[in-house]
């Protein structure tokens, strides 16, 4: 028979993830009740919107452990997708953003068809490529991007005459959006599909003797990743309601599987750590204006250094030690 | 029209060589360690900065200058491996890699502290003066380049097929557990890889910061078209790396000539996709 203690924990561990997640929404929604200065709420907002571009990168880099160094260009393209279809061409902002995901995944389709068959370098050098192709266009079609100057005048989006223009309501609606990415995330991991994702990830060769097609598993997150990344652009559109290529060059990209890494590839909560730390280590950090590339740096090579398997499953993994150790010290 | 032609073709071998000193280094270090190192971005910059240095600060004339930028770059190289790579608990590529790009924010950070941001000019080898080829004027800067990254080809071709070092870092390269098993010291030759990889990245940053002007992140665009030659070439392959540079540089001052200038790294990158599409190793890949 079960203690009342044992049900417990056995409750708990059974729906940690339910229960993580509830736990995380009810603290979000309370969020602005208790901080309400819209600098704070600007660099959280910002969290979440990376925390989508990185939960995609982290399904397409942690689940077929293929690499992206161009999910920027995703980004860019759902930002500049919106702003062009809402600004210049008078969509409504909803279905504009609707379409230009459509639009971006088809992208995805036609170009990851020939990448994926790359792996390794050649694979991080031809999604670079890519980057590189897609931000120098939007510097040089000034016509239509604005050019290095940027693109200004984005409408808010909103529903019927209720706007998202202020950083609380931008909360909710960007927190809403990266909280649904996490539970579609979450969902498909543990699903059929992505036990043969991670299977893939561990070893390709073994995966498709298993079944699994890996070509268009491959396929189907790449274009997965980069809707999400253009939804997440599509929002940074909306939300700043300026747009200027630099936000989508190829440190952006690097900066983005720098959260992967550090919050640890093929963790889904590490994606939400990863983009947290990162987006908040300038900040904090900016008070060392002089030093920051520098403490930027180390503590990058610090994490990578100590942590290799990301700072959640580092952690995690860190703890269970401890804790058998003192168990067996306690036999 | 030919002289135009020849004038594209010279400053396209003027920059394809730049790219091929760079995707060596790249190389370099992929045969031993099997990673895209970084770093090699910044070392092209530090080349840059300590030839600055080394001329207006401590006074010295051009050659003995030069080598010791050189030298000063494959130093700092071995202390990047030996600090920065040799310590990581992983074997993870993907997390080397990014601890490489971790070390090349840091070592930018401190270019930037010690040189400063600002844009500065670094007098070039011999005094600019234009030489008529069959009609393409052509800066002695350009030949310095050709000629150096020449002799450089060389030295590392004798140092790769003639030293017991250099032999023992391609049997790294072609089997690294039978290289162990025969006894040949890891540690010294990924030390040698990042030395080698400096020097090369530290002259190209010499040779090519005349042309560019310099400044603290001069090499991140370079040592990319310089990553993006080593790709084309075939990762890992020498003449690959030299045959992809000189592709390279070619491809984009001929595009820059005759497409548009505003989009010559586009033509540059669109190309570099589509021979990887054709042939995903690479032109010389295995």
């Amino acid at each position: 028979m079960m203690s009342a203690r044992d049900k417990c924990i056995y409750f708990i561990s059974l729906h940690r993830t339910g229960l993580t997640v509830s736990l995380l929404t009810a603290a979000l929604l309370l969020y602005p009740l208790y901080e309400d200065n819209p600098y704070t709420l600007g660099i959280t907002n910002l969290i979440a919107i990376n925390t989508m571009v990185v939960l995609g990168l982290n399904l397409f880099i942690g689940y077929t452990g293929q690499i992206s160094l161009g999910h920027a260009a995703f980004f860019g393209l759902g930002a500049y997708g919106s702003a062009i279809s809402t600004a210049t061409y008078g969509l409504s902002p909803w279905p504009a953003m609707l379409l230009v995901a459509l639009l971006v995944g088809l992208v995805a389709l036609l170009i990851g068809v020939p990448i994926l068959r790359l792996s390794g370098h050649y694979l991080a050098m031809a999604t670079l490529g890519f980057n590189f192709v897609v931000h120098s266009v939007l510097l040089e079609w000034d016509e239509m991007t604005g050019g290095p100057s940027g693109f200004s005048g984005i409408p808010y989006l909103g529903v019927g005459d209720f706007s998202f223009d202020n950083e609380v309501r931008l909360h909710y609606l960007l927190w809403g959006f990266t909280l649904m990415g996490l539970l579609l995330s979450l969902n498909l991991v543990r699903s059929g599909v992505g036990r043969g994702l991670a299977a893939l990830a561990e070893d390709e060769t073994a995966a498709a003797a298993l079944g699994v097609n890996t070509r268009n598993a491959k396929i189907k997150v790449f274009v997965l990743s980069a809707v999400m990344a253009s939804i997440a652009g599509s929002l940074f559109a909306h939300c700043y309601t300026f747009i200027s290529p630099d936000s989508f060059g190829i440190f952006t990209s690097t900066d983005m599987v720098i959260m992967v890494v550090v919050g640890g590839m093929g963790s889904i909560w590490g994606s939400l750590f990863g983009a947290g730390l990162l987006t908040l280590l300038p900040e904090v950090i900016g008070i060392f204006e002089t030093y920051k590339d520098f403490v930027h740096g180390i503590i990058l090579v610090l994490v990578l250094m100590f942590l290799p398997q990301g700072l959640v499953t580092g952690l995690v993994d860190m703890v269970r030690v401890r804790l058998a150790l003192r168990r067996r010290e306690a036999q | 029209m030919f002289q135009d032609l020849l004038q594209y073709t010279f400053s396209g071998m003027t920059s394809g060589a730049i790219y091929a000193l760079i995707a060596l280094g790249f190389c370099v270090v992929n045969n031993t360690m099997g990673i895209v190192n970084f770093v090699q971005v910044d070392f092209v910059t530090l080349g840059g900065m300590l030839m600055f240095s080394c001329l207006f600060s401590a006074g010295l004339p051009v050659v003995p200058g030069l080598l010791l930028a050189v030298a000063g770059v494959a130093v700092v190289a071995m202390i990047v491996e030996r600090l920065g790579l040799r310590p990581a608990r992983s074997d993870n590529h993907l997390v080397l890699i990014f601890l490489t790009v971790g070390i090349s924010i840091i070592l930018r950070g401190i270019i930037k502290l010690i040189w400063g941001k600002n844009r500065m000019a670094l007098p070039p080898l011999t005094p600019d003066q234009p030489i008529n080829i069959m009609g393409a004027s052509v800066l002695p800067q350009a030949l310095w380049i050709l000629l150096l990254t020449v002799i450089a080809i060389a030295l590392l071709t004798w140092f790769f097929y003639r030293t017991s070092l250099g032999l023992s870092m391609r049997a790294v390269a072609s089997n690294p557990t039978a290289a162990a098993v025969v006894g040949i010291p890891a540690g010294r030759v990924r030390l040698t890889s990042y030395a080698i990889a400096g020097a090369l990245g530290g002259l190209a940053g010499v040779l090519v910061t005349p042309i560019t002007t310099l400044n603290y992140d001069v090499g991140v665009l370079l040592g990319l078209k310089g990553f993006a030659a080593a790709i084309l070439g075939g990762f890992g392959s020498f003449p690959g790396a030299i045959f992809g540079g000189l592709g390279l540089g070619l491809l984009e001052s001929l595009s820059a000539g005759y497409v548009s200038s505003a989009y010559k790294d586009v033509v540059a990158f669109v190309v570099l996709l589509l021979v990887l599409f054709v042939r995903p190793k690479g032109l010389l890949g295995k």
